[in-house]
């Protein structure tokens, strides 16, 4: 009897394919996402409902199921696409199989069978979708992660290391470390830590730059904080934190020009030096004219 | 006392999440920057102090007004181990876990008001408020 029920979806097939995308355009119409073409919306429709049949038919799941996933996954559409494309299907064949004339088969077990059909492929989906988010996520807390502390030896003796982001328990730790190693491993005298790209500095984030300054100064070199915005000034002047313990400056290129003198350096602009010589060369040239 | 919308701090994560909301919410209402940093870093606060001390609570916002002037409200509240004593925590530099200590004072320096009821055993209650200039 179960055959048979199943038979008779598939025997309909075209109608019931006809009935489930007029549902699914009603559907679309109300979530309508401009971004997507019509053509592009229909054409991945149809394959969706082929592959629910040919799901249905073999009483297993295709490997077809598993590219199409990926697919719409790829293409960044919803899960409640499918979701509710899975539901909609429901609804007409069973709609479908009570109308049916030729069926003598009680209403319960016509439901019973139909999730018996459809649910193993709303698992799978939801499974293959969930795993992609849940993969994805992981990536990007590994990239994170890479972006999260950087230092740059710039110049002989002198380091940057610029943040940007928040700043969470396990993020000022990783840049502790770095900070330290890179110190070490640059001969670095003087360390220019830049929270321009910082958004709030409350007193964690103030806290741990504190020390992450305090272990550079124990390990003998400086650490200067770069990249205050004013607005930042003012909500650490209000929350009362003591940054007076290192230089502090407004920008990077400021603190870039101190930690110059810090370590007796100094950058000079050789094309202009030529020019103010000639400069001085014609003005002499021509005070003797005069 | 019902509230537009509230953010339940769990993760670490969420502390983020809500100062976000409040940084959007403050914007909307008219603060300027520097009103939006203080805001934003008065909630980093609150919510971490809910994390750090409480595990899990909320922070919920509202528009209040005054007399010709509008404001925003966040409320942190948690049911954590409460504050024994608040008048030491309202001291600068008293911190048992080993920060700054400047975090509820700071609060209070940032915002315009501020409102604490905590018991022992039942949780925490804070009221902040700040008016657009």
């Amino acid at each position: 009897m179960a055959k048979n029920l199943k038979e008779i979806l598939v025997d309909n097939s075209n109608g019931l394919v006809h009935m489930w995308l007029e549902e699914v355009a009603e559907k679309q119409k109300e979530v309508t996402n401009s971004a997507i073409s019509q053509d592009l919306f229909e054409n991945t429709n149809r394959e969706f409902v082929n592959i629910i049949f040919g799901s249905v038919e073999k009483e297993s799941l295709t490997s077809d199921l598993d590219s199409f996933t990926e697919r719409v996954i790829n293409l960044g559409w919803p899960l409640s696409y499918l979701t509710d494309g899975l539901q909609l299907f429901k609804r007409v064949a069973i709609e479908f199989l009570i109308e049916h004339e030729e069926l003598d088969v009680p209403v319960p077990k016509v439901l019973r069978h139909v999730d018996e059909l459809v649910n193993p492929i709303i698992n799978q989906l939801v499974n293959e979708y969930s795993g992609s988010w849940e993969n994805t996520v992981s990536l990007q807390r590994v990239a994170l992660q890479e972006l999260s502390a950087p230092l740059i030896p710039v110049m002989d003796n002198i380091t940057v290391m610029p943040l940007i982001g928040t700043i969470d328990t396990e993020r000022a730790k990783f840049i502790m470390e770095n900070l330290l190693d890179g110190v070490i491993k640059h001969h670095a005298e003087v360390v220019l830590i830049d929270i321009t790209g910082v958004p709030v500095v409350d007193t964690m984030v103030a806290h741990h730059i504190i020390q992450a300054a305090e272990a550079v100064r124990l390990i003998g070199s400086t650490c200067i904080l770069v990249g205050i915005r004013p607005e930042i000034a003012q909500t650490i002047v209000n929350l009362g934190i003591d940054l007076s313990k290192f230089p502090t400056k407004s920008s990077l290129r400021k603190g870039f020009t101190t930690a110059l003198e810090m370590t007796n350096q100094m950058i000079v602009q050789t094309n202009s030096e030529e020019q103010t010589i000639e400069e001085l060369i014609d003005s002499l040239d021509r005070s003797k004219q005069s | 006392m019902d509230f537009r919308t509230c953010v339940n701090i769990q993760k670490e994560w969420d502390i983020v999440g809500a100062r976000q909301f409040g940084r959007d919410f403050s914007k909307k209402l008219g603060f300027g920057i520097v009103d939006q940093a203080r805001i934003a870093t008065a909630i980093s606060e609150l919510a971490r102090n809910i994390y750090l001390y409480a595990g899990s609570g909320k922070i919920c916002f509202d528009e209040v007004e005054n007399v010709g002037s509008r404001g925003i409200c966040i409320v942190a509240i948690d049911t954590g181990p409460g504050i024994k004593d608040i008048s030491q925590v309202m001291e600068d530099g008293f911190s048992t876990s080993g920060g700054l200590g400047a975090g509820l004072p700071g609060v209070k320096r940032l915002m315009d008001e501020f409102d604490i009821t905590s018991k022992t055993g039942e949780g925490t209650e804070i009221r902040v408020v700040k008016w657009v200039r």
